[in-house]
């Protein structure tokens, strides 16, 4: 165990939002495990996809109709905010001028954050088990957090700034389109949320209010970063990128249907999972939320009342530990 | 293969055999035990078994003697040399074996390891810290991109050009990539393995999908020496065609300039005559030799080069917004590249700026990519979650 998670607080028990149920997967290019979940599951009849975190590659989802036996109704919402952000120019100008500002705050956080962590690295470094080095170190990562949750918070306040000069309720341009989705949505018998770019798709998802036109017990199944918007907190992470430290990074709040839980798909790739002492400092830093590793093959379903299956996913534990969850 | 051992021993194992009986058998023995070169620490230990009058190694170590003798062996036909050389060493080197008047350059026949050059292939040897990065292994994980040649006609150069366009894995028209240029195209293709490379970064979500442009020119020493019709090919012929046809940023955020030894001259100079079009540069081992006073001495192949870089000294501007430079620490060329650096760093650009122990060498260019890619172009890493 690693000394600095003694006061670490435990694991909340993650859970769905609210009565429905929610899937979230690893990566489907190698191991795509989506039909046979859905299966798993009893999640019949046509799926609405959203393929938007691919960009312009959107609509390439042939491999995904016939993983899926042709029942996809892709919703279209890269295509849907090209043509909105086109015939808006107001829309388009203010959506701009917002992203731009998030971009900045987002730059401006890593600087803050590169220190804040440096300081936790360096003080886990110092040899010794006194209480003086433990609370200071305990300070340190509490520090972190609370830059973290300062974070969430200016960059809701920029959404909220923002939600009445973008009206985007009443807004013809995204008006139609938001129908449109909607429709499909309900006739549809769920919702699968494909990965790729997470914060193009997390625009995309809140710009037609995708969750807004789910019916109340629709299940919803995300894969990479599908998984990851789904969730309270969208965490960015890589432990050896070429340029920089590595420090895993909060990008905003995400879409709150599932709680407690932070989603990390291709752990095995992008974290050192053999290094205790980072594996101990995301941990303690995103508790009590818990870390779940998504690599390929990987499933977990979650209702209100908690996890009720998981298969080849792991846990990221306060001590350090890396274990398989199963249930 | 090269024998590491982190740690000296008390005896290194040739003065283990000298020290004993020496046989045919003791010999053969020896090296049937181990494998060559042995690095032991610091000490490098080469050995070659035949008969000669003289047996040297030859490297390209700039600090060192370029040819080191080895010693026979009393009673035997074993020569050994051992030399000292720092941890995260790279080195490649020949054997020079001497029969009377006749003196032949030999790749190290007890080590498989080498590395190719447009000069042939040399032996290479590493101590201990020095990896190949996997990287620059084929992954068959990473989509590959693909490589399409084509003829360019330049009116500034009077001919057509072979230029080699890499595009990326899943390339699409609908969306917008950066360009990189690349002096000495086939030899970063073919020494360097930078396609490998370049599918590997960008697969791995470090780099953006990007097009990049290898040139060639079979006239390097002129062309990429300050030549004006070069610079004017390339920033007023290449970089406007390409963008007319292909789905480009267009930006100078999006172009770059690269290149190696003289081809990082080229690709300065062109960046210093079109300042503010290509903005980013990543410029290795460049040859950016310079005189303070006096004539300096490296041939009259560097005399445009000495003239160019004492000029710009002189006068040195802000050309581009990041800039990454690196130099082997074995090379002629450090003190060159070290002195470069505050220059562009006082004329208001980014600069990253690297070394390693290694020599002017494609393979030391190859190992420096991700870093220097990554920084100037980087990649959705942070962002994408596939």
């Amino acid at each position: 165990m690693t000394t600095a998670a003694k006061e670490a607080p435990v694991a909340k028990e993650p859970a769905a939002a609210g009565r429905r149920q929610v899937l979230l997967l690893g990566p489907q290019r190698r191991e795509p495990n989506l039909a046979a979940e859905l299966d798993a599951h009893g999640i019949d009849g046509p799926v609405a996809v959203v393929t938007s975190g691919w960009q312009e590659r959107e609509d390439e989802v042939e491999e995904l109709q016939e993983h899926l036996g042709g029942r996809t109704r892709p919703l279209r919402l890269h295509a849907r905010a090209l043509d909105a952000f086109e015939s808006d120019g107001d829309l388009a100008g203010k959506h701009r001028e917002r992203q731009e500002i998030l971009r900045r705050m987002q730059r401006l956080y890593d600087v803050r954050l590169t220190h804040a962590m440096a300081a936790v690295a360096e003080l886990d470094a110092r040899p010794g088990e006194d209480d003086t080095l433990l609370e200071s170190r305990e300070a340190a990562l509490k520090a972190v957090g609370d830059l973290d949750r300062e974070h969430l918070l200016d960059i809701r306040e920029v959404h909220e700034r923002f939600a009445q000069p973008l009206d985007l309720a009443n807004r013809k341009a995204i008006a139609r389109h938001r129908e449109e989705v909607a429709e499909i949505v309900r006739d549809s018998a769920a919702l699968a949320i494909a990965g790729g770019h997470v914060a193009v798709l997390l625009n995309r998802l809140r710009l037609f209010d995708v969750v807004g036109a789910l019916r109340q017990r629709q299940p919803v199944i995300g894969w990479s970063a599908g998984a990851m918007v789904l969730t309270e907190r969208v965490v960015l992470y890589h432990d050896s990128p070429p340029q920089g430290a590595g420090n895993a990074e909060l990008l905003e709040g995400g879409l709150g249907l599932v709680r407690n839980l932070v989603a990390l798909p291709h752990a095995q790739r992008r974290l050192r999972l053999d290094d205790p002492e980072r594996v101990s400092r995301l941990a303690r830093r995103m508790a009590p939320r818990l870390c779940l590793a998504l690599d390929d093959g990987g499933a977990v379903a979650l209702e209100s009342r908690g996890i009720t299956s998981a298969a080849g996913v792991r846990t990221l534990d306060v001590d350090g530990t890396v274990r398989e969850m199963s249930r | 293969m090269t024998e590491v051992h982190d740690r000296p021993r008390r005896r290194l194992a040739i003065q283990e055999l000298a020290e004993g009986r020496i046989t045919r058998e003791a010999v053969d023995a020896f090296l049937s035990a181990h494998s060559f070169p042995i690095v032991e620490g610091r000490n490098v230990t080469f050995v070659w078994r035949g008969h000669a009058s003289g047996v040297n190694l030859r490297h390209w170590i700039y600090g060192l003697p370029s040819s080191q003798p080895f010693t026979q062996m009393a009673h035997s036909d074993l020569w050994h040399v051992t030399v000292q050389l720092p941890e995260s060493s790279r080195i490649e080197y020949k054997f020079e074996v001497v029969r009377g008047p006749a003196r032949e350059w030999i790749r190290d026949p007890r080590n498989d390891a080498m590395a190719r050059d447009p000069f042939g292939a040399n032996s290479v040897c590493h101590t201990a810290g020095h990896e190949v990065p996997e990287w620059t292994r084929e992954d068959p994980d990473a989509r590959p991109g693909h490589l399409e040649e084509m003829g360019f006609r330049s009116e500034a150069l009077g001919s057509t050009r072979p230029v080699t366009l890499y595009y990326p894995a899943r390339y699409r028209t609908s969306r917008r990539y950066p360009l990189l240029i690349a002096h000495d195209g086939p030899d970063y293709l073919r020494y360097s393995g930078v396609k490998t490379v370049l599918d590997n970064l960008i697969h791995r979500l470090e780099i953006p999908g990007m097009i990049v442009a290898f040139i060639e020119s079979e006239q390097r020493l002129v062309e990429y020496a300050d030549h004006e019709p070069h610079d004017r090919f390339l920033a007023e012929e290449l970089l406007p065609g390409l963008e007319r046809e292909l789905p480009l940023e267009g930006r100078p955020s999006g172009r770059g300039l690269m290149g190696a030894s003289f081809g990082a001259v080229g690709a300065f100079s062109t960046a210093l005559r079109y300042p503010g079009t290509f903005g980013r540069l990543l410029l290795q081992s460049g040859s950016f030799a310079f005189s303070d006073v006096g004539v300096h001495e490296r041939g009259p192949v560097f005399d445009p080069v000495v003239d160019f870089v004492n000029r710009y000294r002189d006068d040195p501007v802000r050309v581009a917004q990041r800039v990454y430079v690196s130099c082997g620490t074995y090379e002629s060329l450090i003190y060159e590249n070290r002195s470069f650096v505050p220059l562009l760093q006082a004329a208001g650009m980014d600069v990253r700026y690297e070394e390693a122990r290694d020599g002017h060498n494609w393979e030391n260019w190859r190992d420096r990519l991700r870093t220097g890619l990554s920084w100037l172009f980087p990649g959705p890493l942070w962002m994408m979650y596939e």
